[in-house]
């Protein structure tokens, strides 16, 4: 594998995007409601921008950003929130993820609308965690990288 | 309005037609690091261009707003994309392309 750490316009340019990528990720979490987007497709696009970093840099300098044994744990801290978030409502009295139940808010439509919410960030979580140690894992033991 | 409308034609014009010079390039070119100049240079030069007749064509919006913002990114990215293709190959020892020199290239391949 050919090293690409010592190129300079690459790391710049790289650093000074990954930023404004995450942004536009979370803008698509959070904008889901109302446009196209959502947890998975803002997920990919978080993921997308740490590997942007890990190919740019290499794979060492990338840990100082997000460490190789996060990405299991965050994926199951994201599944653990779409589940909670559905069998809440459960036991609130209503059926899985009927989010009516949840009580959050007043009005019934918000409430409904932060129970999304909260569905979309456990799959972004999810998403990011697992394409990012999915990455990891086939790197592992390359003694290249 | 009539000339604001006519002048992004006219821009957005310009731009399919560096686009289209990138792809003959891409296409007609001997080696890589020539199509990698022509796609590089042109296509980046000819999505500008087409932005930016989309931005005047839509006036002082938010719109236009996203579409600056979009030239920003294609002006940095594109380049760099081109950059780390060509750096790869070069690192990767691909020859580049001579006249005079073509027949030892024609030699070396058939050993």
């Amino acid at each position: 594998m050919i090293r690409n750490e010592d190129n300079p316009i690459v790391g710049l340019v790289s650093r000074i995007v990954s930023p404004f990528i995450m942004l536009f990720a979370l803008y698509i979490i959070f904008h889901g409601h109302y446009s196209p987007g959502g947890g998975f497709q803002g997920g990919t696009m978080l993921a997308a921008s740490l590997l942007l970093i890990r190919l740019a840099m290499g794979s060492e300098i990338a840990q100082l950003q997000f460490k190789r044994s996060w990405g299991t744990p965050l994926g199951s801290i994201g599944v653990l929130i779409y589940f909670a978030t559905g069998f809440t409502a459960m036991l609130m009295g209503g059926t899985f993820l009927n989010y009516e139940f949840l009580s959050l808010s007043e009005i019934a439509s918000h409430t409904r609308s932060i129970g999304v919410l909260l569905v979309e960030i456990g799959v972004g979580l999810a998403v990011m965690g697992i394409l990012v140690a999915i990455y990891d894992d086939l790197l592992e033991g390359d003694p290249d990288v | 309005m009539e000339l604001k409308i006519i002048l992004s034609v006219i821009i957005v014009s310009f731009g399919a037609f560096f686009l289209l010079i990138g792809s003959i390039g891409l296409i007609r070119l001997p080696d890589f690091y020539s199509r990698a100049h022509a796609t590089g240079k042109s296509d980046t030069l000819g999505i500008m261009l087409v932005i930016t007749g989309l931005i005047i064509f839509e006036g002082f919006t938010i719109n236009s707003a996203k579409l600056v913002i979009m030239i920003i990114f294609v002006a940095l990215t594109n380049p760099t994309a081109t950059n780390a293709l060509t750096r790869a190959a070069f690192r990767f020892r691909l020859r580049p392309w001579f006249k005079k020199d073509q027949k030892i290239n024609v030699r070396e391949r058939e050993k």
